[in-house]
């Protein structure tokens, strides 16, 4: 077994667990953890097509490369917009239910907004 | 079997368990702090695949900042993990399991029989890496042949930040973002925030100069500089600036601005958009990637602040 099949095996699993933890866990913030997961499946996957291109010279063609560098800081900014829209609703509703049943009272906001 | 081989696998399977752990352990803390190591770990299959530039990306990116900025939202919503424990209903999870179950099979599918021969851009990359005059062929396809991408990509993270901002509240509006640290003035954090910047920033700067030619790059030294940033706003050596400074936003703009100026440059006197002339490929490129630096670092740091909390004055 070499390094791609070993580590493309791993980012397929890395994929189902992300979306799996996606669907199921209720917490948002869980949520975003397991978005980033599927993420970081993805972003691997990328790195096994550029080691199997690997050619003239280089280990890992260097396109994909390019591309993974510009989708993980992409997928960071993301989430640190997605962790303040999560801290907002935390401090507007008191709550970081997803639930809309649950979330039905809200709280007012102690900064009078 | 190799030696190799063997610690290939073993990195796959701690991963795979520390992937495991991140979706099942009951506490979000633990899994936040699971993730980050997760983050490390994943930074070292980088290297195994030969794709050094994305395992500094991955691990200072990927593991380190987005690591912080877990860890503080974690640390912040604690209280409220009683509240949502409702879990899904039996049939959502076998369904979601199944659903998930066959993407990965599918994707493994196509990682064990894959087209032959494997396709690549990379015999191209090598007969046009002439054009720009820097060695290190990631920093090319970034900064020149897919340099369309990466010019979005810093919108990208302003959009971003244009976002974070526009959730404070009237009261903190254009004003400072986070708590105000405090720690111990004579405290490790303190000690450590007047220790390392000087270091960091040179590390940083230097990530950047070598990026030319061996990896690294602005994305790998805007990290480093975004995190001693960090560091001394955390240990309470300075406040983060309120966001309706000037200054703040010109820096925030350089980046893109500057690539977006060079762009139309090309359009006018070159023959396409973000035509480099030949003559001139290699400073052009480089000033774009300083301006890139100081903006990636800014931005980045800014976004782990979070949306601004409190009013300039105070």
């Amino acid at each position: 077994m070499s390094a791609v099949t070993v580590f493309g095996l791993y980012a397929a699993a890395a994929v189902g667990l992300g979306l799996y933890g996606l669907i199921t866990t209720p917490q948002p913030l869980r949520k975003i953890i397991a978005f980033n997961l599927l993420g970081s499946g993805v972003f691997l996957l990328f790195g096994i097509v550029g080691r199997r291109g690997a050619a003239a010279g280089f280990g890992n063609d260097p396109v994909p490369q390019a591309l993974v560098i510009t989708g993980v800081v992409v997928a960071f900014s993301a989430t640190a917009l997605a962790i303040a829209l999560l801290l907002r609703l935390f401090q507007i509703a008191g709550s970081t239910t997803l639930n809309s049943r649950a979330a039905a009272s809200p709280r007012s906001d102690p900064s009078g907004n | 079997m190799s030696i190799a081989t063997v610690f290939e696998i073993a990195l796959a399977v701690v991963v795979l368990g520390l992937a495991i752990w991140t979706i099942a352990v009951p506490d979000t803390y633990s899994a936040t702090v699971g993730f980050i190591a997760y983050g490390l770990l994943v930074a070292l299959i980088w290297v195994r695949l030969d794709a050094v530039d994305v395992a500094l990306t991955e691990a200072a990116i990927g593991g380190g900042l987005g690591g912080v900025v877990l860890l503080g939202a974690a640390a912040r919503l604690r209280g409220t993990e009683a509240m949502t424990m409702e879990r899904p209903s039996l049939i959502v999870r076998l369904s979601a399991a199944a659903l998930s179950a066959s993407i990965a099979a599918a994707l493994a599918v196509a990682i064990l029989l894959p087209p032959n021969p494997a396709p690549t851009l990379a015999p191209d990359v090598v007969s046009n890496a002439g054009a720009t005059g820097m060695a290190n062929p990631v920093t090319n396809v970034l900064m020149a042949f897919r340099a369309m991408d990466t010019m979005l990509e810093k919108v990208v993270l302003l959009l971003a930040i244009v976002g974070v901002w526009s959730l404070a509240s009237d009261q903190a509006w254009g004003g400072r973002p986070g708590p105000r640290h405090q720690a111990d003035p004579n405290g490790v954090l303190a000690f450590l925030a007047r220790l390392l910047p000087p270091a960091g920033i040179v590390v940083g700067i230097y990530i950047l100069w070598t990026g030319a030619d061996h990896p690294g790059g602005a994305f790998q030294g805007g990290a480093v500089l975004a995190s001693m940033w960090l560091l001394v706003i955390m240990a309470g050596l300075v406040d983060t600036p309120p966001v309706r400074s000037r200054w703040l936003r010109l820096v925030l703009v350089a980046g893109p601005g500057l690539f977006l100026v060079v762009g139309l440059g090309g359009l006018c006197f070159g023959s396409a958009f973000l035509a480099y002339p030949a003559a001139f490929a290699k400073p052009l490129i480089l000033s774009i990637e300083a301006a890139m630096l100081l903006t990636i670092a800014t931005t980045l740091g800014l976004l782990l602040a979070g949306a601004p909390e409190r009013s300039a004055e105070r």
